[in-house]
Order: structure tokens, then sequence, then C-alpha cells
């Protein structure tokens, strides 16, 4: 190895952002990917936000094609994959053109020159091809133009690699130099590489001379002077994974289904972006668990059904138009009085909308789309690891409620990443199927009759003495006849209410994520706003103002003790990736006078601007206007 | 339609019947239908907690009501995937699905062919009476083209579906027809279907008195009953008219001969329930008889096929996935493949 020309010197960070970019082909989201495992392996927090297209190939070059994957990575805990960031890497002038206005100020830019060429930035639409790399235009920042797909060929010489596969390893050796930058050892990458392509020695071998060389170009080249360190953060003791918001959901209802001593069945049709839920759970066959991929969404959730009605966890997961197709079913669930768990993975909608991009725009859907009265329990996952604990409560309330649950994650938590310190099996709680054995009326089986909960039991087919007959047309209380009786059928819709508004009897009281028990200002949050929400609140509080933050996990029925604490404070914000869903319920319920925050960009909150509105309300009083472009 | 099999006041008070009162309309082929299985299961031997009925929505899809059974009445067209999902996790129980030609062919399309191609083992009774009989009478995908009905005054236009064509079509692995004024044949048919490991679909002509009185009267009235029907057997030369007539098969083509002097048995196709070809031509004999009338229509078991179940297939999955990685371990679930310590 060569001696640097210069010596290097090592600048600590506390936290650094940084954002791959480039065609939906480049590899950037496993560049991303290894780099995460990377920094969560040495033991940053790490938190992170992959962006990609609705195209699978979408045309190279292009804006439309920009596919990116955003970390934040700490020595302090992290809360989202960042507002800004502080290194923009690009593969082509598409993917700078996209992103630019994310980097901050003086932020670092490494651009792959090769990437640069006259039909890359005509594709890009830069006026006359001006090229940024050499025009002066980006001045402000710390340019590096790297010729990657140059330095990956030549890495590459000497092998039998067609040209199109030399190039397709342009990603290590982005990867490569990176984790030089940022003083990380490749051991891990190199460890993947050989998982990866085990059957194939010539690819590994090619990889990983190309992540080597990027490593080495670092140490190398004049041009860099300077590598970065993140050190550790100060995480709980303990054993750490890194794991995403839909790996998150699948493990939750397996532990869910496991600690109720059931069979997990769970069906569905593909859909972006709850697909990997499926992959996830179809990988875990020797736990018991069976997937079915129906035909259509309705079939998904009716098989779910017919799965809970032998006697199964009964699962379907979707994202809006797939859930809109299985209303009609959730109803009949909501009527059999079954267990069933229903996932949607919001996306921006309506119609098919932004198949890709995040929104939390279904909630008056959960809560109120169906016909008839059928409240049904909301419950939502605000982070990655939430996704877990969420998914294991909505097992629990369904198989010891008797009642179809709806639980809400969106693309961003599902997609994006955190360590986790899970728990061990003997942590999680037990769960109780309201099976019965014998009949309850003599020797009378009556399926409806309710215990204090209002709960009805579960009689499984198979058991002698319990054959009973239940469907959707309403039915006699008691004994699940069909009946047409005026009186009985209010007294049904009443019983059907009360049993799902008792849940919240179980719920433990209300908790602040952060801030004073009374005060000026309460942002009211749910789901995925969650990071961005507690990075605003802790930095106000800091600066001294009178603002707390709540984040609701139950969206129907509210936790009791919300309307108190909403009466706590002077002012309330809610802000949502919504026009305002649950403000418009929080205003219903409880008479107050709630303001929003709201950004339907299919993008997620920056802190920055949670915090504006915040200050904008404590100053001026005012309502909040929707976020400002970023 | 003058007389029925079954009386609509008393039904038999049997083991199988339960203690809802019978709600279909006087004359309704479904009491005929219902009688038929009420007494197979007495005769199978079952215990009745092993045995779950799934529905749809319509006239038909009340049946489950009236069985001292497990039963679940679902939604419109949906009863093929409720059935999918209790059979993936319960291979144990003897489940019947029924429906009609409303829910299972138009509402209920898309989910019945990926039964049949899934081949999920459920018997389904198909009850065909042409017509939206809970709706009050408005033309079915079974509907004859020009159909006056109170959605179609001036005809339907739609050219209707050939049920089992479509269920051939879909990889069905058993495929019959029977009759509401035919008991002893259904039970027949019914018993063989039930005896079917897989989807078995079980046609049945069913008059709806009230809406669409007499749609199948030419196959079960005496006068025309035997030169429109025929009645197969497995390893028998089709015949029919008494025996007056066959059908013959030369170069894939059927024809209709008449047995005498000229033509005898021996020149006759010979039914073969096993045969997928000849089988995908006996279901495409759908001759109108009121406006065409050259072909009479198949009745009994047409097609039969051994193929491993839906369910079978998963359960295998499991069971092998055990096999090689173990009973699985919550524990080592949680952990996944890579770790760290923050120590």
């Amino acid at each position: 190895m060569e001696t640097p020309a210069k010596p290097k010197t090592v600048e600590p960070r506390q936290n650094v952002v940084i954002l791959f970019a480039g065609d939906s082909g480049d590899g950037i989201q496993l560049t991303g990917a290894q780099f995460t495992d990377n920094n969560a392996l040495f033991g940053n927090d790490v938190s992170t936000f992959p962006n990609y297209p609705s195209e699978i190939r979408a045309p190279q070059g292009t804006l439309a094609g920009v596919s990116g994957f955003q970390l934040h990575f700490g020595s302090v805990e992290v809360f989202t994959p960042g507002d800004r960031c502080d290194v923009l890497v690009v593969m082509n002038a598409a993917a700078l053109k996209a992103n630019l206005h994310k980097l901050k100020q003086g932020g670092i830019i490494i651009a792959n020159a090769d990437g640069f060429d006259r039909k890359n930035l005509r594709l890009a639409g830069y006026i006359d091809e001006a090229d940024p790399l050499t025009d002066g235009s980006l001045e402000a920042y710390k340019l590096h133009s790297v010729d990657v797909t140059k330095l990956t060929r030549a890495a590459l010489e000497g092998t039998t690699l067609g040209m199109k596969e030399k190039d397709r390893c342009k990603n290590m050796f982005v990867l490569g130099f990176i984790n030089w930058m940022f003083s990380r050892e490749l051991d891990n990458s190199e460890r993947f590489l050989e998982h990866k392509f085990g059957r194939k020695p010539e690819l590994m071998e090619a990889n990983r001379r190309v992540l080597l060389a990027g490593y080495h170009y670092g140490e190398t080249s004049e041009t860099f002077t300077t590598r970065f360190e993140v050190k550790p953060a100060p995480m709980p003791k303990g054993t750490y994974r890194s794991i995403t918001g839909n790996q998150g959901t699948a493990l939750g209802l397996l532990a869910g289904a496991r600690k109720a001593g059931l069979q997990l069945f769970y069906g569905s049709y593909p859909i972006t972006p709850a697909s990997d839920i499926l992959h996830e759970l179809s990988r875990h066959k020797n736990l018991g668990a069976i997937t079915f991929q129906a035909e259509d969404e309705i079939a998904a959730i009716a098989s779910a059904i017919g799965a809970s009605y032998g006697g199964a966890l009964g699962v379907t997961a979707s994202s809006g138009p797939g859930i809109a197709l299985k209303i009609e079913a959730m109803g009949l669930a909501f009527m059999l009085e079954l267990p069933l768990v229903i996932v949607n993975v919001q996306r921006g909608g309506p119609s098919t909308g932004l198949p890709t991009k995040t929104e939390q725009a279904d909630l008056w859907q959960a809560v109120h789309g169906r016909n008839g009265e059928a409240p049904i329990p909301v419950i939502a996952a605000s982070t990655p690891v939430d996704c877990f604990e969420m998914a294991f409560e909505a097992v629990q309330l369904a198989v010891e409620h008797m009642t179809p649950v709806i639980l809400l994650t969106d693309g961003y938590i599902a997609n994006g990443a955190e360590p986790w310190r899970f728990p061990s099996s003997a942590d999680l709680p037990t769960i109780t199927p309201n099976f019965i054995q014998a009949p309850n009326d003599g020797d009378r089986f009556l399926p409806y009759r309710r215990d204090a909960r209002g709960v009805r039991p579960w009689a499984l087919p198979g058991q002698a003495g319990l054959q009973h007959r239940i469907g959707g047309i309403e039915k006699q209380d008691g004994t699940g006849n069909i009946s047409y009786d005026p009186a009985n059928h209010e007294k049904m819709v009443r019983l059907r209410a009360e049993k799902v508004a008792r849940i919240a009897d179980r719920f433990r009281p209300i908790r602040l994520d952060s801030g004073p028990p009374e005060g000026d200002l309460l942002i009211v949050g749910w789901g995925s706003t969650y990071g961005a929400i507690r990075t605003a609140a802790l930095q106000m509080q800091a600066e001294g103002h009178s603002v707390a933050h709540v984040h609701l996990r139950h969206l129907f029925p509210f936790n009791k003790g919300l309307g108190p604490l909403l009466r706590k404070f002077r002012q309330v914000l809610v802000p949502e990736m919504n026009s305002g869903q649950l403000r418009q319920l929080l205003r219903a319920e409880y008479l107050v006078d709630a303001r929003g925050l709201s950004k339907v960009q299919g993008l997620p909150f920056t802190s920055e601007e949670i915090r504006n509105a915040a200050l904008d309300l404590l100053t001026h009083n005012t309502t909040a206007a929707a976020a400002t472009q970023a | 339609m003058n007389t029925t099999n079954a009386s609509p006041a008393a039904p038999a008070k049997a083991d199988f019947s339960s203690d809802q009162e019978v709600r279909w309309c006087p004359g309704c082929g479904d009491y005929s239908i219902l009688k038929q299985v009420q007494t197979l299961l007495e005769q199978s031997g079952r215990r009745k907690e092993e045995v779950v009925f799934i529905s749809g929505i319509g006239c038909s899809s009340r049946f489950p009501y009236y069985l001292d059974t497990f039963g679940l009445h679902g939604i419109h067209g949906r009863a093929p995937a409720i059935v999918g999902g209790l059979r993936s996790v319960r291979p144990d129980l003897s489940v019947w699905m029924i429906t009609g030609d409303g829910d299972a062919l138009s509402i209920g399309g898309n989910h019945i062919i990926h039964l049949l191609r899934r081949n999920v083992d459920v018997n389904v009774l198909l009850f065909n009476n042409e017509i939206y009989g809970l709706t009050k009478g408005q033309y079915s995908p079974t509907s004859p083209e020009g159909a006056v009905t109170r959605s179609t005054p001036l005809g339907s236009t739609d050219h209707p579906f050939n049920p089992l064509a479509l269920v051939k079509g879909a990889d069905g692995t058993f495929i019959a027809r029977c009759m509401d004024r035919d008991p002893k044949h259904m039970r027949e048919v019914l018993a063989r279907a039930d005896a079917h490991r897989g989807t078995s679909l079980v046609e049945v002509y069913q008059n709806c008195n009230v809406f669409n009185d007499g749609a199948f009267e030419a196959f079960t009235e005496k006068g025309s009953k035997a030169d429109n029907t025929l009645f197969v057997e497995h390893g028998k030369p089709l015949l029919f008219a008494n025996g007056t007539k066959g059908i013959s098969l030369q170069d894939m083509r059927p024809t209709v001969i008449d047995i005498g002097a000229e033509r005898s048995v021996n020149d006759c196709w010979v039914h073969d329930e096993r045969d997928s070809f000849k089988a995908s031509l006996l279901v495409r004999l759908f001759d109108d008889p009121r406006t065409q009338g050259g072909f009479p229509r198949p009745f009994g078991v047409l097609f039969v096929k051994d193929r491993p179940t839906h369910e079978a297939k998963l359960q295998a999955q499991v069971q092998a996935a055990r096999e090689r990685k173990g009973q699985g371990d919550l524990d080592a679930l949680l952990r996944g493949d890579h770790t760290w310590e923050i120590v």
C-alpha cells in the first residue's frame, strides 16, 4: 500500500446525516443498508429513510429514476433520519439535482464524475449541459468529484467480468470509500459479500476488490485530508439487532401468535409498501406460520377470517387501496366477533396515489370507514421498533377481546430501520384466548353470551356440543340466531360498541413523551411523526419553552387520560402527514381547540418544520399553516 | 311447477337439522337439497361437530342455519376465500360450501376459480337457478341470453356462463351436475363429492318457483327428461332417450346417433371420468333444449382427478421447514442473524 502523501486528520462528529442517491439500478439501497449495519455494529444509534421511485427501473439518468437512502447515525440518540444531510453521495447528475436542496450549507458532496457526462447532464435537465462539478455553482459546498466508474473498472482489470458486471460493482467502491471516510472497518461488509455471493466466488471476489479499492482510494488520494469519527452512542446496555418497521410488524405478529398459543395465518395480496411483511413471515414456516398469497385483497382478509374461525390467528395486511377493498369483510369480522389483525402500511393516497411515498391519511378510513356502526380498535406504531410492540399489542387486543383490530404503520417506518434491543420471549406477556370447551347455558351453547368485559366465547369447530351458526346478519343477543327485532338490533349495536370501548380500561395511564405535565403547548402526535416531534420538543424544552409532547398509540378508543391531559395546556398542536384527521377527531371528542400542522407531500416532517410551527403558535397564537417546502 | 319433493312444512326431524325454522319460499328447490344433504350426513356417520358449512349471500346461502353443525354465513361471493383460510389451518374438518349462481359466478367469480385451481378440500354445492332470488328477480350470469327479468325487461343481452366448462377451465378436480327433482341421483353424486379429496364442485339445478319457475323443466319433467338428459356413469356408454339414442365420439367430435340396426351401443362414447380431454368435451354439451336441443345435458360425475390438496401442500411445507430448521424458537427469531452488544 502506498504511503499517503499528506497526513490525514480525524475530525470527531456527534452525529452525521448521509444521503446516498443514484439511479434506481445503482445499488443505492444496498450501499445504504450496508453502511447502516456497519455503524450500528460499531455502536452508533441509527435511523434510516429509504426513498425510491415506484418504477422498478425508471428511465436511467432521469430525475424520476433517482433512488435515495438517508442515514442518520450518531454518538447521541437519534430519533429521525435527519432533516438535512451533512454528506451527499451522488452517482449521477440527476441524483445531485434531485437532492442538493437537502444538503446543509457547507456540506460535503461526493460525486461520481462519470455520471456527469453530457447525456446524464441533459437527462437531469442541466441547461446547456452545464456541468455543476466544474462550473463553480457548487462553491458553497465541499465538492469531491471521483471517477467511480473508471476506478471500479481499473480495480477489476484482468478479471473475466464483462463491462456491465464490472460497472455493477461500483456501489462497492462508494461503500468502501465511505467506510474509510467515517473510520469504519470493512469486516462486516466483507462478511456480507461472502454471504450474498457465496455461490458465485468470482462475483464475490470482484465486489471485495472494489470495496477495498474504494477504501484505499480514501487513504491514498490527496484530495481527502479529513476523516470523521462518530463515537458509539451511550445506548442502554444489551444485545441489539437492526430492524425495519415491516420486520418489526412481522415479528410482533409471530411473537403474539406464539404467546397466545395460536397458529399464525397471514392472508395477503402483494402491495407496496406492505409486501415485506409477507416476505418476512413466509421465511418462518417452521414456526407454524402459514402465509397465503390470496387472489385479491378481499380474499386475503376473508381467508384470514376463515382461519380465525378455525382457531388460528388470522392476520391480513395491505396499504390504502387494498384496505379499501377489505372494508366489507372487516364489517363481517366485527359482526362475527372473531380475532383478526388488519395492518395498514399507509402510503400516499387517494386511489393509487404515491405508492412508494409515506402519508398518514388513512386514519379516518380506519376509524370510520365501514357501513353501519362498526367500531374497530385502531392503534398506531411510531417507529420501526414500535411496530413490533404494537403488532404484539394488536394480537393481544384481538385475541383477548374477540374483535378485529387495525394497526396503522406507514411507508416511512415500514422501510426505515433502527437498532432494537430485542426482548426475550420470557419478557413478553402471555395472551389468553377466550376459548370455551363446553356449553355455557345448561346443555345449550350460547355463542354470543358475553363476559363482564362484553367479550363472547371463541368456540372452535370440532368441539362437541358447541355447534352454532354465525354470520353477518344481525343476530339475537345470546343465541346468535338471525334476528330482525328492532329493539334487539339497537341493543346489539350498543353491546358491540361497549365491548370495544371497554378495551380502553386496560391501557396503561397516558404518559408524556417529554415536557412538563402542564404548560403552554402540548404537541399531540401519532404514528411515524414521532422522531421529528420528539426532536423538536426536546430542542424547544432546552430553549426554555413550556412545551410537552404526547404520542398516541391508541387512536380508537382513545386513552382515558387524554381528555384531562389536553386541558392542562393552553394550546394544542397536532402535526400530521394529512390535512388534519387526528385533529378533527380530538376536536370532536374533547371540544378542544386543537391546531393542526399538515404536510401532505409524501415525505416525513423535518423537526425544523415542527419547531417552526410550534414557535409560531406560541408567539402569534395563529393557526399553523401547512408545512413549508423543505 | 306443480309438485315438490320435500314438504316445506315438515323438514326431516333428523340429527343434523338445527332448531331454526327453514325460511325458503314454499316449493323452493332448496328444500330437496337440504334434505339430501342431511340424509347423507346422517348416513356418513360423521360427528356433527366436525362438519362445517360456509356460505356467501343469497337464498342458498342461508343453508348453514338449518343444519346442526358449525356454520358461517359469510358475505357475498367470498365463501371460497373463507373456506381457503379455514382449510389451511383445519385439515381435520369436513367442510362444505353452499353458493349460488350469482354468488359463485358473478360477485365471487374470482374466488371460485382460485379455489378450484388450488384444489382446496371442500364440497361445493352450486345451486344454479339462473336468477337472483333474494334480491327479487334480476338476471344472473347463468340466465340465458334474452332472459326477461325485472332488470332486463327487454331481455338479457349477456351471454351466460357454462358453469361446468368454467370449472373445467379452472382445473377443477371433481365436476358433477345433478338436479333438485332427482333426489336419489343427487344423493349418489353428493356421496361421491364428499369422498373426493379436493374441491368437489357439484352444480345443482334448483328451481326458483317464484322468480324463474320451470327454468329446468326440459330436464326435470317426465315428458322431456329422457330426451334432454344424459346420465353418465363411469365405464358405461353415453346413452339417453331410454337407450334409443347415444353419443359417439369420432375424431374428437361428439355426434348424436340413433341406436338401432345401423349403430349400436358399441358405437357409443364410453364415459371415462378420469379422462380430462373427454371431460372437456362433455362439459361443452350445453345446448339449450328450448332453442337448440341437439345434445342432451349431461348429469352425474363428469370428471375426477386426484391432485394433492392445497392444505396438504401448505402443511407439508411447514413440516419440511421444521425438519430443516427445527420447531422454531421465539428467542432465536427475535435475535435474528446479526446482533451486537452494547456494554
